[in-house]
């Protein structure tokens, strides 16, 4: 397909993940605001900034409603739900003619959404309602995609932006969290958490939709900072897990391999492949000394990732491409 | 059924009712008020049909449209928005007789047209022989001397033409003007076809009309046999400007219907005069481009510098015979409006017969005594400016105000080669369901054809409609609207 294609569809789908996942941050947080006070909201939102990747700033921010306008509403932020679903919408819109009628009308309703509600409306409302709203929009678009489009080479592009940028997003958030809130030397057992800590983990796992699921896994009075790293890092069967996500990262950028032929997509599937397997290997007891530089670790290999993929499949250079015709004609 | 009364008036049958008559062809009554012949079904299928029940076959085509997303962008709004096919319910009838003429009239003509190009660009032997001013050839804008001695496949360079046909009062066809460089809105024929099966399968059942089914196939083979026969398995795109553009719609339902890819300019590239399209597999080489942008944007590095639409190094790769475009680049010259009028005299010199379609009379304000009568009757005519299209940069005398003929006066003394004009025509009127009764509207028709190995016309056109009363103006970017037209098998 069009280099150029591939690159809508790709950067459609991150935009849609970065949607939902911040709708879902912003979602828990105003939540959790409610059973803290108010001279607590400041680190929160410096939290949420940085979780967001969005640089902390020295103003202090007013209150939940403006730091609400800001990631929801205000399109000169790149990392706002508007911004992100605009974006998507663009992307969407420029290959319009290669996703489904229904796939576009989809996007383009919860687009609508957006842009017909204000920041009163949705303060004044119910705000879980709205962002309820997005998250549901988005996870919609996702099943049409999946029962509407051929899970062809396009499909595959798809699934690589959606599962890339899950990985980064869930480790920049844990990173942020575990800064915060984890002190690993202070024992080499389980940490005690006392009852405010408890609910930020709680909140941690809600960020990541997997509250419950973590609960079937351990027990719902074993909040632990180390289980809780084991179970959105490595678990296996948790679709919101990074080794998941790496795995299908991976499935994907195979699958892209095989229907394009080309012989240089040795670096990105060699890259993918060692996040998976590391992923895979690697045990909580291990990191937990160092979570920080593991988890910055991850992002550094989801960029070096995203690189590889540009290089290997929108951006080659033309004499890299002519040399390969060259020796690739039978 | 008829009753006639002395306001002149119609007083036909309810749904026809508020039908009137003027002095312009009706294409579906005579002048006795009957129904024609080939329209007697209709009139008779229509009196049966509650008008509540048009009313609802017109939404529920309408939202065929809208759920299509078939779409055309309206400017001089406050918004350029993509608005909604306008789709008019009646169909626009055409007997055999009537498209045989038609069929080798447009033959004749294109067949006349690509041989005036590749002598203009050639050895030029019609201007040499005065038949055309060369001065006129070479001062159109759209004059490629970069196409001097270039050699074009299959000698075609309108590969894709539109000509824009009018009935005169008399109810013969005339050819309003020709379209050779991007013509558009063939989607929109085959569109409201595919509706008017959808919607009213009867009415089709009844009559027995000609299909037009396999204009993506017919166009397909057209580009293919451009394609270099050293090059076995072609490759053909659609270049197109983007999806900001007027008629994007018709440029993804065309890609879609041929199966081509749909690519614009930033995804090819030219290397040692080879055309290639980036793609996720590699660069893989271009052989026919069927382009959907003009020539001025075509090649930065020949024509507009400034244009990111196109791609550099395109016209070397197209010199070079590496790359087939259709339409060739310089093919604007021969859809000039000041060339139009010399026509008659094109067809007689290269096919040695007279036109089987004729012109409308034309005068060219580039010459004095012509130039004078046009600006003493501007109230009376239809003035054009010879390079554009879309309805625009045109006045219509009996409906302008002083300024805007003043205006053009002063447009005409400063650049009398850029502007034509032409006796106001009564476009001929068909039959338009408006607000649950049926109103005639004018019209004209495209008819698109295709010239590649052999020339193939499909059975039909489109039939654009001027919707507000008493307008003139069919074009789509203006706000006209379309019918579905019917070629019959007799």
């Amino acid at each position: 397909m069009l280099s150029r294609v591939a690159d809508n569809l790709y950067w459609m789908s991150r935009y849609l993940e970065r949607a939902e996942h911040t709708a879902r941050l912003i979602d828990v947080s105003l939540h959790q605001m409610l059973d803290h006070r108010m001279q607590e909201e400041q680190p929160r939102w410096q939290r949420l900034r940085a979780s967001l990747s969005t640089p902390a700033t020295n103003d202090k921010v007013d209150s939940s409603y403006s730091i609400t306008e800001l990631f929801t509403f205000e399109t000169s932020t790149t990392t706002s739900i508007g911004y992100a679903i605009a974006a998507a919408r663009e992307n969407a819109r420029q290959v319009r003619e290669q996703i489904s009628s229904e796939m576009w009308e989809q996007i383009n309703r919860l687009y609508l959404q957006i842009k017909q509600t204000s920041i009163d409306e949705l303060w004044f409302a119910q705000p879980h309602a709205f962002f309820s709203n997005v998250k549901e929009g988005v996870q919609l678009f996702r099943g049409i995609t999946d029962a509407t489009m051929n899970h062809s080479e396009g499909w595959h592009f798809i699934r690589v932006g959606n599962f890339i940028e899950r990985a980064s997003a869930t480790s920049t958030l844990l990173d942020v969290h575990y800064q915060t809130f984890f002190e690993s030397e202070q024992s080499d057992h389980q940490t005690a958490i006392d009852h405010l800590n408890y609910q930020d983990w709680v909140g941690l796992l809600r960020s990541c939709a997997s509250f419950e699921a973590y609960c079937k896994v351990y027990t719902a009075a074993s909040i632990q900072p180390e289980r809780i790293a084991e179970f959105l890092l490595f678990n296996a069967e948790s679709p919101r897990s990074i080794y998941f996500a790496a795995g299908m990262s991976q499935t994907a950028l195979q699958s892209i391999a095989r229907a394009t032929h080309i012989r240089r997509h040795g670096r990105v599937e060699r890259l993918a492949g060692r996040l998976r397997a590391g992923l895979e290997y690697d045990q909580v007891e291990d990191i937990t000394q160092d979570i920080h530089a593991y988890l910055e670790n991850i992002q550094r290999q989801c960029s070096q990732i995203h690189n590889a993929i540009y290089q290997t499949y929108m951006v080659y250079p033309i004499d890299v491409a002519l040399r390969e015709r060259a020796s690739g004609r039978a | 059924m008829v009753i006639s009364d002395t306001s002149g008036q119609s007083a036909l049958p309810p749904p026809f009712a508020h039908y009137d008559f003027a002095n312009s062809y009706d294409e579906m009554f005579d002048v006795h008020k009957h129904p024609r012949p080939a329209y007697q079904k209709l009139f008779h299928s229509l009196l049966e049909i509650p008008a509540e029940m048009l009313h609802q076959l017109q939404q529920d085509a309408d939202l065929i449209f809208l759920n299509q997303g078939i779409t055309f962008t309206v400017y001089g709004n406050d918004e350029g928005t993509e608005r909604i096919w306008p789709y008019d319910l009646l169909p626009r009838i055409i007997t055999a007789q009537e498209w045989d003429i038609l069929e080798r009239g447009l033959t004749q003509r294109i067949t006349a047209l690509n041989l005036f190009l590749k002598d203009i660009y050639h050895d030029e032997h019609i201007l040499r022989d005065k038949v055309v001013p060369r001065a006129l050839v070479y001062s159109c804008h759209h004059y490629r001397h970069q196409m001097r001695g270039v050699n074009v496949p299959l000698n075609s360079y309108v590969s894709i033409g539109g000509t824009d046909l009018v009935r005169l009062p008399d109810g013969q066809f005339a050819v309003l003007e020709d379209n050779l460089r991007v013509p558009s809105g063939v989607s929109y024929m085959l569109a409201n076809r595919e509706v008017m099966k959808r919607i009213l399968p009867s009415f089709f059942v009844s009559h027995a009309v000609r299909s037009i089914e396999h204009y993506g196939q017919a166009l397909l083979n057209t580009l293919i046999s451009l394609a270099s026969p050293a090059r076995p398995n072609p490759t053909i795109v659609l270049l197109t400007p983007g999806v900001y553009n007027a008629a994007y719609f018709e440029h993804t339902f065309l890609a879609r219907q041929m199966g081509i890819e749909l690519v614009e300019g930033r995804d090819l590239l030219a290397h040692d005069n080879i055309i290639y399209m980036r793609t996720t597999g590699g660069l893989r080489r271009v052989d026919v481009i069927y382009r959907r942008i003009d020539d001025d944007y075509l090649d930065p590095l020949i024509f507009k510098s400034h244009s990111s639409l196109g791609v550099p190094g395109l016209l070397n790769a197209y010199r070079a015979g590496n790359v087939a475009l259709a339409n060739a680049i310089g093919s604007g010259v021969a859809d000039d409006k000041a060339i139009y009028a010399y026509l008659p005299k094109i067809i007689r010199y290269y096919l040695n017969e007279d036109p089987i379609l004729p012109n409308i009379e034309t005068y060219l304000v580039s010459d004095d005594l012509q130039r004078r009568y046009v600006l003493e009757n501007l109230d009376k005519l239809v003035v054009k400016a010879v390079g554009e299209s879309g309805g625009y940069g045109m006045l219509i005398g009996p409906y302008s105000t002083a300024e805007q003929r003043e205006e053009f006066r002063q447009r005409i003394i400063a650049d009398p080669r850029n502007y034509i004009a032409q006796p106001t025509l009564a476009l001929s009127r068909a039959p338009c369901f408006l607000e649950n009764h049926i109103e005639p509207r004018h019209v004209d028709l495209r008819p698109f054809i295709l010239h590649g190995d052999q020339v193939t016309i499909v059975p039909s056109g489109l039939t654009r409609v001027a919707l507000q009363r008493g307008s003139l103006v069919v074009n789509s970017s203006q706000g006209g609207g379309s019918k579905d037209t019917w070629v019959l098998y007799e």
